[in-house]
């Protein structure tokens, strides 16, 4: 069995996993962080994305051994403790989520379309952008001026 | 899915060994494809071996002739690739319409196209633009390597070291994307070299990306958009299924051939 260490929201974690454990059954019953979600565990839907050394990926399509020796942020690694990451606070403040289950995946995918993006990306930057994340309820409207709201607070 | 031993070599040399040491070993490059079908038991390897971690397996390299990209560079680093919009755009245009951008963070060239799905993107560009598959043993011109529906060229313990594009003098990449998938129904990539000779790559059409001679033969003559969009291409063998049927696609063909054609 591969024995991995993962930078996981900064902090050095190690543990065995099967060559077929996906990094998102690593975060979630290894690690205990379920934040993050598995919606389709198809590649669809996005709730799963997470960062691998800084990129968005969608953590039900990754080995985690794959991962060895990377730094993961999950949804879980983005507050200050008690003070919200401004994408958080955005989709709070514009109601960018109803039953929140993508809400995870959204808020790290927004954080990585502003990170490549800049503070002013266009409305049609992150709804192209935000195709590989599906909402069920949203209707995607609140969502889209939640990433624009958290864009100008990063 | 079933489990496998795991393998992360870190030279081509040993990520081959292991592969050659397996029953039943396969490749792995960003997973994109691999993992959902291991998901769903259309695929069981025994080994997996991972590419992902050998040393200088990723990087983009622009001559005055042409673009050489590695097997293990992203769509997300071609889409990007500030060298490779300068000089073919069509193809970082073609990389940046690839799925969606987790997906493109980890899907590769080189896998995209050891994969050969019917309607995969990566596949027409090689058709379109004359590409040259490098391997660890050898040089295979893309109109030799794409064989058939996920069937390529490549033996068993062959890896995919880098893609070599000749740079035209006009390109363009025209998709027709499924909406739910992103996958092209119909997707044609489309060049002319400095020498006027015409290549037009299709994907998502048939079972195996495949190049219309007839359009080709027709912009010989004239290199126009009511030259390509005028040209007929038979149904014959064509794919039929819940999204198109096969004269859809065909029409398809003429009209993404056209639009390329004024795109380019």
């Amino acid at each position: 069995m591969p024995s991995i260490t993962i930078k996981l929201n900064g902090k050095a974690v190690s543990g065995e996993v099967e060559g077929r454990t996906l990094l998102v059954e690593f975060i979630r019953d290894h690690r205990g962080l379920t934040g993050t979600h598995v919606g389709c565990d198809t590649s669809q839907c996005g709730a799963c994305v997470v960062h691998v050394n800084g990129k968005a990926v969608k953590s039900c399509t990754t080995l985690a051994a794959a991962c060895d020796g990377a730094e993961v942020t999950t949804v879980e690694g983005l507050a200050k403790g008690t003070e919200l990451h401004p994408m958080q606070a955005a989709f709070k403040e514009h109601h960018g989520l109803q039953c929140g289950f993508c809400t995870p995946g959204m808020i790290m995918a927004a954080i990585d379309i502003v990170k490549r993006n800049g503070k002013n990306v266009s409305e049609e930057v992150i709804r192209r952008e935000l195709s590989g994340n599906i909402c069920r309820c949203t209707g995607y409207h609140n969502i889209v001026k939640a990433v624009q709201a958290g864009a100008q607070n990063m | 899915m079933e489990n496998f031993n795991y393998h992360r070599p870190a030279t081509v040399a040993a990520a081959v060994a292991a592969l050659k040491k397996s029953k039943d070993g396969k490749f792995l490059a960003g997973g994109h494809t691999l993992i959902p079908t291991m998901k769903q038991g259309l695929a069981a390897p025994k080994d997996v071996v991972d590419l992902t971690a050998i040393k200088g397996f990723s990087g983009i390299k622009v001559s005055k002739t042409a673009v050489t990209i590695k097997a293990g560079t992203t769509h997300q680093e071609v889409a990007t690739s500030k060298e490779i919009k300068k000089a073919i755009p069509a193809l970082a245009e073609m990389a940046g319409k690839i799925g969606g951008v987790h997906v493109r963070h980890r899907g590769t060239i080189g896998g995209s196209i050891a994969n050969n799905d019917p309607a995969a993107d990566y596949p027409s560009a090689c058709m379109g633009l004359g590409a040259t598959i490098e391997t660890n043993k050898r040089k295979i011109e893309a109109d030799k390597f794409f064989t058939g529906m996920f069937e390529t060229a490549l033996k068993k313990d062959e890896v995919i070291t880098a893609v070599h594009f000749p740079i035209p003098k006009k390109a363009s990449h025209q998709k027709f994307p499924n909406p739910a998938s992103r996958y092209a129904m119909v997707g044609v990539f489309l060049s002319q070299n400095a020498k006027g000779q015409v290549r037009v790559g299709v994907t998502g059409a048939a079972p195996c990306v495949f190049r219309a001679k007839d359009i080709e033969a027709a912009l010989a003559k004239e290199f126009s958009a009511k030259a390509a969009a005028g040209t007929k291409v038979a149904a014959k063998g064509l794919l039929s299924d819940m999204h198109a049927s096969a004269d859809y696609r065909a029409h398809l063909i003429s009209v993404l051939a056209g639009r390329a054609v004024a795109a380019a």
